[in-house]
């Protein structure tokens, strides 16, 4: 049996590595109450994030403290870019066709930050030094702290933003119902341009805070929208705090069961497990069942 | 067309033959052709392979070429893709009408067009790493790289001078990674090591906290964590993280600056691994039979492409100078000359170490091969 302080310790890793899928997901989560795409360029908005803030230091000489805001608006405008781009011009068209759009989009993105960028791995510093912190026998960087306390405040931030205000409340009613949320005055495109925009920021976000912990490199998106949006459907697809949880979920699943069982089969461990929760509650963990939306 | 118009176009043709047959005869240059994965995922391998290569060609016509003859080096990029490999090794074989070809760059592709090689009966000097390659011999195959073998027994005969005997093996889940796996536990029994604790972790994997707790639980005196860029990097972050003062020891995938780049200079700090001399070349003592070859390409290649020197591209250097000399001692530019001589290599000193091949041995290469080196203040220092 490992020690209780082991234990933790592959919770507090389990954790950190959960809130970047949680992260991912968030954004999936935004876009597909907008719009009901699922936007699978979700993962390099998370790349841009990080892979923008490590060059703006390189290239741009910007100091670390500046470099993730501007990379997290840059990536911001990316998003607005991509909508008016790619999805404004077949609006109306099916949302299977939308969704394969985001597919083409991802190659596009992944393949011009690999001209852009190379292909090596890159490296960010920590926002407040590499010093590890003991914390009952298990020991943790400040970033994962980081990563914690920045996944909850967006979660906050989101969650308020969806239930009290008008926008966000406006938002939801365009995954409603598009024609009535037109005909009750919403501006149905620039919602549209919106949840683009406060996904590719909710991603962004999550890139530069993990890229200090992770690395980047051109290609870490695949694996970070793939594990998002497993997120997601664990978690519910559509409600923000199911996203994050059933991020956290997942990564503690695979830090517990590469701890406890076989780091060879930890990634299998997890799906199987996922699969399992799908298969007794289809619609999530915190889903609404399908029976409310005829 | 006419009568008139057939004859000019017979004269034509004619003319074209003539001329290119005096061509020939009055300088028909050595052809060596080459395939390097100069772009695409390999291309950290395959461009600096691509670059000594044509350096290496312009300094041996410099020096009045082979046999008299100018050398051409004919290059073809794989892209990092097997099909394309053999596309260009036809092409070499058919149109090009080489004497030898060298590379390609992984080894996968070496494996692929092994049988038009064989089938062409035309030497291939790889420089890929596969153990498999050399092994079982094959008549017309070479290779320069070391094999992983190597690297683990040089790092076996280094723990075992440190008195380390309980290890950790902690091995990525990638063709490198297992090949690495697989020899560092079949050599263990042999060098008087137990491997107490068997990891894995994804190539892509950013977090290998759960496998360094799990180790931390155990037995083991020592830690080898076997794979490239940039999982080891993560091992070496997170040891830190988590305090484990074991001794790390990592393969010479990791063996370029980029690692220590990182990792980061304080995490990377005391980290054991095998490697080449070319990355340490200023600490080889200036007696070594490789000094003035390390010391040379080194100069050379970084004056020349403005970019640091690289491991990769010391395969392509000995691979070249491995023909090279073979056809110098063959005195003789025919694919079958070439292969006896190679052979025949005895005691010739590359870039990566010394050749001794026989018709058992195509991979040349002994454990000498390898230089233990530590990371020290992001620097490599060269164990004695």
């Amino acid at each position: 049996m490992p020690a209780l302080s082991d234990l933790l310790q592959y919770v507090i890793s389990g954790a950190t590595l959960g809130s970047t899928y949680g992260l991912a997901g968030l954004g999936f989560t935004v876009i597909f109450n907008t719009t009901e795409i699922i936007n699978f360029a979700q993962g390099e908005f998370v790349m841009l994030g990080g892979m923008l803030a490590v060059f703006a230091i390189r290239w741009g000489g910007v100091p670390p403290v500046l470099a993730v805001p501007l990379a997290i608006g840059l990536t911001t405008l990316v998003g607005v870019v991509v909508n008016r781009l790619t999805i404004r011009p077949v609006r109306g068209r099916s949302v299977i066709v939308l969704i394969i759009i985001t597919i083409g989009v991802s190659i596009v993105l992944r393949g011009a930050a690999m001209l852009l960028f190379g292909k090596d791995t890159y490296s960010l510093p920590g926002f407040s030094g590499d010093e590890p912190i003991a914390f009952l026998g298990a020991s943790l960087l400040p970033q994962n702290l980081w990563v914690g306390g920045m996944t909850l405040g967006t979660l906050v931030a989101m969650k308020l933003y969806f239930d009290r205000t008008i926008s966000g409340k406006a938002m939801l009613a365009c995954a409603c119902d598009r024609k009535a949320a037109s005909l009750m005055g919403i501006n149905v495109d620039a919602m549209v341009t919106l949840s683009f925009a406060l996904s590719a920021l909710v991603g962004a976000l999550g890139g530069a805070i993990l890229a200090p912990i992770t690395l980047t490199s051109y290609d870490v998106g695949i694996l970070l929208g793939l594990k998002g949006f497993a997120a997601c459907i664990l978690g519910g697809l559509g409600n923000p705090f199911g996203a994050v949880a059933g991020g956290v979920i997942l990564g503690v699943l695979e830090s517990l069961s590469a701890g406890l069982i076989s780091s060879g089969y930890k990634d299998a461990v997890a799906f199987v497990i996922l699969l399992a929760l799908l298969f007794v509650r289809p619609s999530g963990l915190f889903g609404q069942r399908a029976a409310d939306r005829v | 067309m006419g009568h008139i118009g057939r004859i000019v176009g017979a004269a034509g043709i004619a003319a074209c033959v003539a001329v290119g047959a005096v061509q020939a005869h009055a300088a028909e240059p050595i052809r060596i052709g080459a395939i390097f994965s100069v772009t695409g995922p390999a291309s950290f391998l395959g461009e600096p392979e691509r670059n000594t290569a044509k350096m290496l060609e312009e300094q041996l016509n410099k020096d009045g070429g082979l046999l008299g003859r100018q050398v051409e080096v004919i290059v073809y990029d794989d892209e990092s893709d097997t099909t394309k490999a053999v596309t260009a090794v036809d092409r070499l074989i058919k149109r090009d009408r080489v004497v030898a070809v060298i590379g390609p760059s992984t080894s996968g592709s070496t494996l692929a067009i092994v049988p038009k090689i064989e089938e062409a009966k035309i030497p291939l000097i790889s420089c890929a790493a596969a153990k498999k390659i050399a092994d079982p011999v094959k008549r017309w195959v070479f290779k320069t790289p070391q094999n992983d073998a190597l690297a683990v027994k040089r790092i076996y005969r280094h723990a075992k001078g440190a008195g380390l005997t309980r290890l950790a093996v902690l091995t990525a889940s990638d063709a490198f990674g297992a090949a690495g796996r697989e020899e560092l536990k079949e050599l263990a029994g042999p060098a008087g090591m137990t491997v107490v604790s068997d990891e894995v972790f994804g190539p892509k994997d950013t977090d290998m906290t759960a496998q360094l707790t799990r180790i931390k639980g155990t037995a083991a005196q020592a830690i080898i964590a076997w794979g490239t860029n940039p999982g080891p990097a993560v091992v070496a972050r997170n040891r830190v993280q988590l305090k484990i003062g074991l001794p790390l020891y990592m393969s010479h995938g990791v063996a370029s600056p980029k690692f220590i780049e990182l990792a980061g200079p304080e995490n990377a700090e005391g980290i054991l691994l095998p490697a080449g001399r070319l990355i340490a070349e200023g600490q080889v003592p200036s007696g070594h039979p490789q000094k003035a070859i390390l010391a040379n390409y080194t100069k050379e290649y970084e004056t020349r492409f403005k970019q640091p020197i690289s491991t990769f591209g010391g395969y392509a250097w000995d691979a070249i100078m491995l023909v090279a000399q073979a056809v110098k001692r063959a005195q003789s530019a025919e694919p079958a000359a070439i292969r006896d001589a190679l052979e025949g290599t005895r005691g010739f000193w590359g870039t990566t170490g010394e050749y001794n091949f026989s018709a058992e041995d195509h991979a040349g290469l002994t454990e000498d091969a390898f230089v233990m080196v530590r990371i020290t203040k992001g620097n490599w220092e060269m164990l004695r």
